[in-house]
Protein backbone atom coordinates (compact mmCIF):
# COMPACT_ATOMS: atom_id res chain seq x y z
CA UNK A 1 0.00 0.00 0.00
CA UNK A 2 1.46 3.47 -0.91
CA UNK A 3 2.40 5.44 2.22
CA UNK A 4 1.13 8.72 4.25
CA UNK A 5 3.10 11.49 2.42
CA UNK A 6 4.73 14.77 4.31
CA UNK A 7 4.74 17.79 2.82
CA UNK A 8 6.71 20.89 3.76
CA UNK A 9 4.79 23.77 1.85
CA UNK A 10 6.42 27.01 1.36
CA UNK A 11 4.56 30.45 0.86
CA UNK A 12 7.05 31.92 -1.94
CA UNK A 13 6.78 35.49 -2.74
CA UNK A 14 9.74 36.96 -4.57
CA UNK A 15 12.00 33.72 -4.53
CA UNK A 16 12.04 33.73 -0.76
CA UNK A 17 10.19 31.94 1.84
CA UNK A 18 7.73 33.95 4.03
CA UNK A 19 4.93 32.45 6.50
CA UNK A 20 2.22 34.34 8.34
CA UNK A 21 -0.48 34.17 10.98
CA UNK A 22 -4.29 33.41 9.60
CA UNK A 23 -2.65 34.48 6.38
CA UNK A 24 -1.80 37.57 7.67
CA UNK A 25 1.38 39.07 9.31
CA UNK A 26 4.47 37.36 7.12
CA UNK A 27 7.88 37.04 7.92
CA UNK A 28 10.56 35.79 6.06
CA UNK A 29 12.18 32.19 6.42
CA UNK A 30 15.02 31.74 4.08
CA UNK A 31 15.42 31.07 0.41
CA UNK A 32 13.11 29.17 -1.34
CA UNK A 33 15.66 27.11 -3.55
CA UNK A 34 17.82 26.46 -0.25
CA UNK A 35 15.01 25.37 1.71
CA UNK A 36 13.74 23.14 -1.06
CA UNK A 37 17.37 21.07 -1.03
CA UNK A 38 17.02 20.57 2.58
CA UNK A 39 13.91 19.25 3.01
CA UNK A 40 14.95 17.21 0.35
CA UNK A 41 17.73 15.80 2.27
CA UNK A 42 15.76 15.43 5.28
CA UNK A 43 13.52 13.29 3.62
CA UNK A 44 10.76 15.09 3.18
CA UNK A 45 7.73 13.26 0.74
CA UNK A 46 6.99 16.47 -1.77
CA UNK A 47 7.25 19.55 -1.91
CA UNK A 48 4.54 22.76 -2.32
CA UNK A 49 4.71 25.83 -3.38
CA UNK A 50 2.61 28.96 -3.24
CA UNK A 51 3.78 32.01 -4.79
CA UNK A 52 2.08 35.12 -3.06
CA UNK A 53 4.04 37.41 -5.19
CA UNK A 54 1.31 40.44 -6.57
CA UNK A 55 3.33 41.96 -8.66
CA UNK A 56 3.18 41.87 -12.40
CA UNK A 57 6.43 39.75 -12.93
CA UNK A 58 4.77 37.07 -11.28
CA UNK A 59 4.72 34.58 -13.87
CA UNK A 60 8.14 34.87 -14.74
CA UNK A 61 9.37 34.83 -11.20
CA UNK A 62 7.37 31.60 -10.25
CA UNK A 63 8.96 29.95 -13.41
CA UNK A 64 12.47 30.98 -12.76
CA UNK A 65 11.65 29.22 -8.99
CA UNK A 66 10.21 26.11 -10.99
CA UNK A 67 13.06 26.01 -13.07
CA UNK A 68 15.62 26.03 -10.03
CA UNK A 69 13.78 23.96 -7.93
CA UNK A 70 13.57 21.01 -10.41
CA UNK A 71 17.30 21.24 -10.27
CA UNK A 72 17.75 20.46 -6.90
CA UNK A 73 15.48 18.78 -5.69
CA UNK A 74 14.60 14.12 -6.87
CA UNK A 75 10.83 14.83 -5.26
CA UNK A 76 7.75 15.39 -6.62
CA UNK A 77 6.86 19.07 -6.52
CA UNK A 78 3.28 21.19 -6.66
CA UNK A 79 3.36 24.77 -7.31
CA UNK A 80 0.26 27.44 -6.73
CA UNK A 81 -0.60 30.89 -6.45
CA UNK A 82 -2.96 32.96 -8.82
CA UNK A 83 -2.77 30.13 -11.90
CA UNK A 84 -5.26 31.05 -14.27
CA UNK A 85 -4.19 30.00 -17.50
CA UNK A 86 -4.02 26.62 -19.73
CA UNK A 87 -0.73 27.71 -21.14
CA UNK A 88 0.38 28.42 -17.29
CA UNK A 89 -0.34 25.17 -16.56
CA UNK A 90 1.50 23.93 -19.14
CA UNK A 91 4.63 26.03 -18.76
CA UNK A 92 4.92 25.62 -15.28
CA UNK A 93 4.56 21.91 -15.70
CA UNK A 94 7.83 21.77 -19.16
CA UNK A 95 9.81 23.60 -16.22
CA UNK A 96 9.76 20.44 -14.31
CA UNK A 97 6.69 21.19 -11.69
CA UNK A 98 4.91 17.59 -11.31
CA UNK A 99 1.42 19.00 -10.47
CA UNK A 100 -0.25 22.40 -10.21
CA UNK A 101 -2.32 23.66 -7.50
CA UNK A 102 -5.52 25.58 -8.43
CA UNK A 103 -7.70 27.69 -6.31
CA UNK A 104 -9.40 30.97 -7.18
CA UNK A 105 -9.30 30.22 -10.46
CA UNK A 106 -11.33 27.21 -10.20
CA UNK A 107 -14.29 28.58 -8.66
CA UNK A 108 -15.02 30.90 -10.98
CA UNK A 109 -13.90 28.89 -13.93
CA UNK A 110 -14.67 25.21 -12.90
CA UNK A 111 -14.41 23.52 -16.81
CA UNK A 112 -10.29 24.32 -15.66
CA UNK A 113 -10.46 21.56 -13.82
CA UNK A 114 -11.19 19.18 -16.64
CA UNK A 115 -9.56 20.89 -19.13
CA UNK A 116 -6.51 20.44 -17.30
CA UNK A 117 -7.16 17.10 -16.25
CA UNK A 118 -7.77 16.34 -20.03
CA UNK A 119 -4.49 17.89 -20.99
CA UNK A 120 -1.95 16.83 -18.55
CA UNK A 121 -3.34 13.81 -16.30
CA UNK A 122 -5.80 14.15 -12.90
CA UNK A 123 -2.71 13.06 -11.13
CA UNK A 124 -1.38 16.56 -12.34
CA UNK A 125 -3.71 18.89 -11.01
CA UNK A 126 -4.69 19.41 -7.28
CA UNK A 127 -7.98 21.61 -5.92
CA UNK A 128 -6.41 23.68 -3.30
CA UNK A 129 -9.70 24.38 -1.25
CA UNK A 130 -9.59 27.04 1.65
CA UNK A 131 -12.22 26.54 4.18
CA UNK A 132 -13.42 28.40 6.96
CA UNK A 133 -16.65 27.19 9.67
CA UNK A 134 -19.62 29.48 9.37
CA UNK A 135 -22.77 29.64 11.86
CA UNK A 136 -23.91 26.43 9.95
CA UNK A 137 -21.46 24.02 8.17
CA UNK A 138 -18.02 25.42 6.10
CA UNK A 139 -17.66 28.06 3.63
CA UNK A 140 -15.31 27.98 0.97
CA UNK A 141 -13.16 30.97 0.35
CA UNK A 142 -10.97 32.18 -2.50
CA UNK A 143 -7.92 34.85 -2.85
CA UNK A 144 -5.75 34.16 -0.44
CA UNK A 145 -8.97 33.59 2.63
CA UNK A 146 -9.78 37.46 1.60
CA UNK A 147 -13.23 36.53 -0.32
CA UNK A 148 -16.00 34.66 1.11
CA UNK A 149 -18.02 32.52 -1.70
CA UNK A 150 -21.64 31.02 -1.77
CA UNK A 151 -19.65 27.26 -2.11
CA UNK A 152 -20.25 25.03 0.56
CA UNK A 153 -17.47 23.31 1.68
CA UNK A 154 -18.12 19.27 0.91
CA UNK A 155 -20.07 20.04 -1.51
CA UNK A 156 -17.27 22.03 -3.14
CA UNK A 157 -14.93 19.24 -2.72
CA UNK A 158 -17.05 16.03 -4.02
CA UNK A 159 -18.30 18.54 -7.37
CA UNK A 160 -13.80 19.21 -7.80
CA UNK A 161 -13.60 15.64 -7.84
CA UNK A 162 -16.35 15.28 -10.19
CA UNK A 163 -14.58 17.77 -12.64
CA UNK A 164 -11.60 15.38 -12.65
CA UNK A 165 -9.05 16.70 -9.87
CA UNK A 166 -6.31 14.07 -8.93
CA UNK A 167 -5.70 15.55 -5.24
CA UNK A 168 -7.31 18.15 -2.68
CA UNK A 169 -5.41 20.42 -1.11
CA UNK A 170 -8.17 21.36 2.07
CA UNK A 171 -6.82 24.03 3.76
CA UNK A 172 -8.70 25.14 6.86
CA UNK A 173 -8.62 28.76 7.36
CA UNK A 174 -9.74 28.38 11.35
CA UNK A 175 -6.64 26.37 11.91
CA UNK A 176 -3.80 28.29 9.52
CA UNK A 177 -0.98 29.32 12.38
CA UNK A 178 -2.61 28.43 15.16
CA UNK A 179 -0.60 25.44 15.55
CA UNK A 180 -4.21 23.80 17.53
CA UNK A 181 -4.09 20.73 15.08
CA UNK A 182 -6.11 19.93 12.21
CA UNK A 183 -9.06 19.88 11.96
CA UNK A 184 -9.79 16.52 11.28
CA UNK A 185 -13.73 16.90 12.34
CA UNK A 186 -14.11 17.43 8.83
CA UNK A 187 -10.85 16.07 7.10
CA UNK A 188 -12.70 12.60 8.80
CA UNK A 189 -16.20 13.59 6.52
CA UNK A 190 -13.80 14.39 3.73
CA UNK A 191 -11.99 10.95 3.02
CA UNK A 192 -15.15 9.37 3.63
CA UNK A 193 -16.72 11.07 0.54
CA UNK A 194 -14.36 11.45 -1.80
CA UNK A 195 -11.93 8.86 -3.91
CA UNK A 196 -9.11 11.28 -4.35
CA UNK A 197 -6.14 11.72 -1.83
CA UNK A 198 -6.41 14.50 0.52
CA UNK A 199 -3.60 16.51 1.97
CA UNK A 200 -4.65 17.88 5.32
CA UNK A 201 -3.30 21.59 5.83
CA UNK A 202 -3.93 24.34 8.62
CA UNK A 203 -2.88 24.01 12.41
CA UNK A 204 -0.07 21.44 12.71
CA UNK A 205 1.49 22.10 16.19
CA UNK A 206 2.93 18.77 17.24
CA UNK A 207 3.61 15.06 16.28
CA UNK A 208 0.54 14.35 17.83
CA UNK A 209 -1.49 16.37 15.20
CA UNK A 210 0.15 14.34 12.37
CA UNK A 211 -1.14 11.08 13.81
CA UNK A 212 -4.63 12.18 14.83
CA UNK A 213 -5.12 13.43 10.95
CA UNK A 214 -3.54 10.27 9.81
CA UNK A 215 -4.67 7.49 11.95
CA UNK A 216 -8.18 9.09 12.62
CA UNK A 217 -9.41 11.30 9.11
CA UNK A 218 -7.23 8.87 6.74
CA UNK A 219 -5.86 11.52 4.79
CA UNK A 220 -3.19 10.76 2.32
CA UNK A 221 -0.64 13.45 3.49
CA UNK A 222 -0.48 15.99 6.04
CA UNK A 223 1.14 19.43 4.99
CA UNK A 224 3.10 22.05 7.21
CA UNK A 225 5.00 25.12 6.95
CA UNK A 226 6.68 27.09 9.65
CA UNK A 227 7.10 24.25 12.14
CA UNK A 228 9.40 22.66 9.62
CA UNK A 229 11.09 26.04 8.93
CA UNK A 230 11.87 27.32 12.07
CA UNK A 231 13.30 23.55 12.68
CA UNK A 232 10.64 22.78 15.34
CA UNK A 233 9.97 19.82 14.20
CA UNK A 234 12.38 17.26 12.40
CA UNK A 235 11.01 15.61 9.55
CA UNK A 236 13.03 12.11 10.40
CA UNK A 237 11.91 11.89 13.97
CA UNK A 238 8.09 13.03 12.86
CA UNK A 239 8.23 9.87 10.55
CA UNK A 240 9.66 7.46 12.83
CA UNK A 241 7.14 8.64 15.69
CA UNK A 242 4.43 8.01 12.77
CA UNK A 243 6.34 4.47 11.95
CA UNK A 244 6.02 3.22 15.78
CA UNK A 245 2.37 4.34 16.10
CA UNK A 246 1.63 2.07 12.88
CA UNK A 247 1.30 4.99 10.50
CA UNK A 248 3.03 3.63 6.64
CA UNK A 249 5.87 5.95 6.00
CA UNK A 250 8.67 6.31 3.69
CA UNK A 251 11.44 6.17 6.06
CA UNK B 1 25.03 9.44 -26.05
CA UNK B 2 21.46 9.17 -24.44
CA UNK B 3 18.24 10.71 -26.41
CA UNK B 4 15.15 11.73 -23.92
CA UNK B 5 12.36 11.53 -26.43
CA UNK B 6 10.00 14.70 -26.44
CA UNK B 7 6.83 14.34 -28.23
CA UNK B 8 4.29 16.74 -26.52
CA UNK B 9 3.41 14.42 -23.69
CA UNK B 10 6.38 13.44 -21.25
CA UNK B 11 7.97 15.36 -18.02
CA UNK B 12 11.22 15.83 -19.75
CA UNK B 13 12.64 18.26 -17.69
CA UNK B 14 12.73 16.52 -15.06
CA UNK B 15 13.97 13.30 -16.36
CA UNK B 16 16.61 16.11 -17.68
CA UNK B 17 17.90 17.22 -14.40
CA UNK B 18 18.26 13.81 -13.27
CA UNK B 19 20.71 12.72 -15.77
CA UNK B 20 22.38 16.00 -16.03
CA UNK B 21 23.26 15.70 -11.80
CA UNK B 22 24.15 11.84 -12.59
CA UNK B 23 26.45 13.60 -15.49
CA UNK B 24 25.41 12.17 -18.40
CA UNK B 25 25.01 13.68 -21.86
CA UNK B 26 21.85 13.28 -23.07
CA UNK B 27 19.70 15.02 -26.24
CA UNK B 28 16.08 15.78 -25.86
CA UNK B 29 14.45 15.35 -29.47
CA UNK B 30 12.18 13.63 -31.43
CA UNK B 31 13.79 13.38 -34.32
CA UNK B 32 14.62 9.71 -35.81
CA UNK B 33 18.00 10.37 -36.72
CA UNK B 34 19.19 11.09 -33.38
CA UNK B 35 16.76 8.56 -31.76
CA UNK B 36 18.23 5.92 -34.04
CA UNK B 37 21.61 6.93 -33.23
CA UNK B 38 21.40 6.93 -29.42
CA UNK B 39 22.88 4.42 -26.97
CA UNK B 40 20.35 4.67 -25.20
CA UNK B 41 16.52 5.90 -25.42
CA UNK B 42 14.68 7.03 -22.25
CA UNK B 43 10.16 7.51 -23.41
CA UNK B 44 8.96 9.31 -20.36
CA UNK B 45 5.05 10.05 -20.32
CA UNK B 46 2.40 11.91 -18.44
CA UNK B 47 -1.13 12.70 -19.41
CA UNK B 48 -3.81 10.60 -20.99
CA UNK B 49 -3.17 7.81 -23.73
CA UNK B 50 -4.69 8.67 -26.32
CA UNK B 51 -3.62 11.88 -26.48
CA UNK B 52 -0.05 10.41 -26.11
CA UNK B 53 -0.86 8.05 -28.80
CA UNK B 54 -1.70 10.54 -30.54
CA UNK B 55 1.07 12.59 -30.11
CA UNK B 56 3.15 9.99 -30.80
CA UNK B 57 2.09 9.39 -34.25
CA UNK B 58 2.09 13.44 -35.13
CA UNK B 59 6.12 13.11 -34.53
CA UNK B 60 5.95 10.13 -36.49
CA UNK B 61 7.48 7.87 -33.92
CA UNK B 62 4.95 5.20 -33.78
CA UNK B 63 7.35 2.73 -36.15
CA UNK B 64 10.60 3.34 -34.95
CA UNK B 65 9.86 2.80 -31.15
CA UNK B 66 8.29 -0.49 -32.23
CA UNK B 67 12.05 -1.58 -34.20
CA UNK B 68 14.40 -0.09 -32.13
CA UNK B 69 17.22 -2.59 -30.88
CA UNK B 70 19.26 -0.20 -28.03
CA UNK B 71 17.98 -0.20 -24.18
CA UNK B 72 14.53 1.99 -24.43
CA UNK B 73 13.36 2.92 -20.64
CA UNK B 74 9.84 3.82 -21.04
CA UNK B 75 8.44 5.95 -17.51
CA UNK B 76 5.05 5.88 -15.93
CA UNK B 77 2.47 5.90 -19.30
CA UNK B 78 5.67 5.43 -21.37
CA UNK B 79 5.39 2.18 -20.16
CA UNK B 80 2.12 1.62 -20.69
CA UNK B 81 2.36 2.73 -24.14
CA UNK B 82 4.66 -0.31 -24.93
CA UNK B 83 1.87 -2.53 -24.33
CA UNK B 84 -0.87 -3.28 -26.81
CA UNK B 85 -3.53 -0.99 -25.96
CA UNK B 86 -5.11 0.92 -22.94
CA UNK B 87 -8.39 1.21 -21.60
CA UNK B 88 -7.45 4.82 -21.18
CA UNK B 89 -9.19 6.40 -24.28
CA UNK B 90 -10.11 3.00 -25.87
CA UNK B 91 -6.03 3.19 -27.73
CA UNK B 92 -3.79 0.69 -29.41
CA UNK B 93 -0.48 1.09 -28.39
CA UNK B 94 2.98 0.24 -29.46
CA UNK B 95 2.63 -3.82 -29.33
CA UNK B 96 5.71 -4.37 -27.57
CA UNK B 97 4.19 -5.64 -23.98
CA UNK B 98 1.57 -8.59 -25.05
CA UNK B 99 -0.92 -6.71 -21.85
CA UNK B 100 -2.94 -4.26 -21.66
CA UNK B 101 -3.70 -1.25 -19.34
CA UNK B 102 -6.99 -1.45 -16.59
CA UNK B 103 -8.36 1.28 -14.69
CA UNK B 104 -7.91 1.70 -10.91
CA UNK B 105 -11.38 0.40 -8.90
CA UNK B 106 -12.03 3.79 -7.55
CA UNK B 107 -14.79 2.39 -5.45
CA UNK B 108 -11.86 0.29 -3.39
CA UNK B 109 -8.78 2.80 -3.21
CA UNK B 110 -8.04 6.28 -3.47
CA UNK B 111 -7.28 7.41 -7.39
CA UNK B 112 -4.73 8.11 -8.52
CA UNK B 113 -2.85 5.80 -7.17
CA UNK B 114 -0.54 8.85 -6.09
CA UNK B 115 2.37 9.00 -3.29
CA UNK B 116 5.34 6.20 -2.71
CA UNK B 117 4.72 2.30 -2.72
CA UNK B 118 7.26 -0.30 -1.98
CA UNK B 119 8.03 -2.77 -4.68
CA UNK B 120 8.61 -6.46 -4.62
CA UNK B 121 11.19 -7.02 -7.00
CA UNK B 122 10.38 -10.53 -8.60
CA UNK B 123 12.94 -11.17 -10.84
CA UNK B 124 16.78 -10.58 -11.15
CA UNK B 125 17.57 -7.14 -13.34
CA UNK B 126 19.95 -5.36 -14.09
CA UNK B 127 17.84 -2.50 -13.37
CA UNK B 128 17.53 -3.67 -9.48
CA UNK B 129 21.36 -3.73 -9.10
CA UNK B 130 22.28 -2.60 -5.67
CA UNK B 131 18.45 -2.21 -4.78
CA UNK B 132 17.08 -3.81 -2.07
CA UNK B 133 13.60 -5.33 -1.87
CA UNK B 134 11.00 -3.20 -0.18
CA UNK B 135 12.25 0.31 -1.81
CA UNK B 136 9.77 2.97 -2.16
CA UNK B 137 9.53 4.75 -5.22
CA UNK B 138 7.34 7.56 -6.34
CA UNK B 139 3.79 6.85 -8.23
CA UNK B 140 1.61 8.77 -9.46
CA UNK B 141 -1.04 7.45 -12.16
CA UNK B 142 -4.53 6.18 -12.26
CA UNK B 143 -4.14 3.33 -14.66
CA UNK B 144 -1.97 -0.09 -14.35
CA UNK B 145 -0.29 -3.24 -16.00
CA UNK B 146 -1.70 -6.35 -14.06
CA UNK B 147 0.79 -8.56 -13.32
CA UNK B 148 2.43 -10.34 -16.58
CA UNK B 149 5.14 -12.81 -17.88
CA UNK B 150 7.17 -9.60 -18.42
CA UNK B 151 6.83 -8.33 -14.67
CA UNK B 152 10.09 -7.94 -12.98
CA UNK B 153 8.87 -6.24 -9.62
CA UNK B 154 5.05 -5.76 -8.30
CA UNK B 155 3.53 -3.14 -5.94
CA UNK B 156 -0.07 -3.39 -4.16
CA UNK B 157 -2.71 -0.50 -4.07
CA UNK B 158 -5.90 -2.80 -3.83
CA UNK B 159 -4.80 -4.88 -6.61
CA UNK B 160 -0.79 -6.32 -7.47
CA UNK B 161 0.46 -4.24 -10.34
CA UNK B 162 3.45 -4.20 -12.67
CA UNK B 163 6.08 -1.60 -11.13
CA UNK B 164 8.81 -2.53 -13.99
CA UNK B 165 8.99 -5.30 -16.24
CA UNK B 166 11.54 -5.99 -18.87
CA UNK B 167 11.52 -7.50 -22.61
CA UNK B 168 14.84 -8.21 -24.86
CA UNK B 169 15.55 -4.12 -25.48
CA UNK B 170 12.47 -2.52 -24.01
CA UNK B 171 12.49 -1.72 -19.95
CA UNK B 172 9.29 -0.25 -18.61
CA UNK B 173 8.71 1.51 -14.95
CA UNK B 174 5.43 2.72 -13.47
CA UNK B 175 7.10 4.93 -10.72
CA UNK B 176 8.78 8.16 -11.47
CA UNK B 177 12.61 7.20 -10.74
CA UNK B 178 13.07 11.16 -11.75
CA UNK B 179 11.25 12.06 -8.82
CA UNK B 180 12.33 9.26 -6.34
CA UNK B 181 15.07 10.36 -4.68
CA UNK B 182 18.31 8.09 -4.36
CA UNK B 183 16.96 5.24 -4.78
CA UNK B 184 15.73 6.41 -7.87
CA UNK B 185 18.95 7.90 -9.10
CA UNK B 186 20.55 4.51 -8.80
CA UNK B 187 17.73 2.94 -10.97
CA UNK B 188 18.73 5.21 -13.89
CA UNK B 189 22.35 5.04 -13.67
CA UNK B 190 21.99 0.98 -13.79
CA UNK B 191 19.88 1.79 -17.01
CA UNK B 192 22.53 3.96 -18.50
CA UNK B 193 25.60 1.83 -17.43
CA UNK B 194 24.56 -1.44 -17.20
CA UNK B 195 21.46 -2.24 -19.63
Amino acid sequence: MVSKRIVPCLDVKDGRVVKGTNFVNLRDAGSAVELSERYYKEGADELVFLDITASEEKRKTLLDLVVEVAKVIRIPFTVGGGISELDDIEALLRAGADKVSLNTSIVYNPELITDAANQFGSQAVVAAIDIKKLDSGYGVFVKGGKEKTDLDGLEWCKRVVELGAGEILLTSMDRDGTKEGYDVEFLKELTSQVSIPVIASGGAGTKEHFLEAFAQADVDACLAASLFHYQELEIVKLKEYLSENNIKVRL
Amino acid sequence: MIALIEYGAGNTASVSNALNSLGYDHLITNREDEIIKADKIIFPGVGEASSAMRRLHMNNLFNLLRIVKKPLLGICLGMQLLCERSLEGDVACLGIFPTESEKFDSTKTKVPHMGWNEIEIKKESLLFSGIENGEYFYFAHSFYLPINNYTTSSAVQDVEFTASMQKDNFYGVQFHPEKSGEVGMRLLKNFVELC
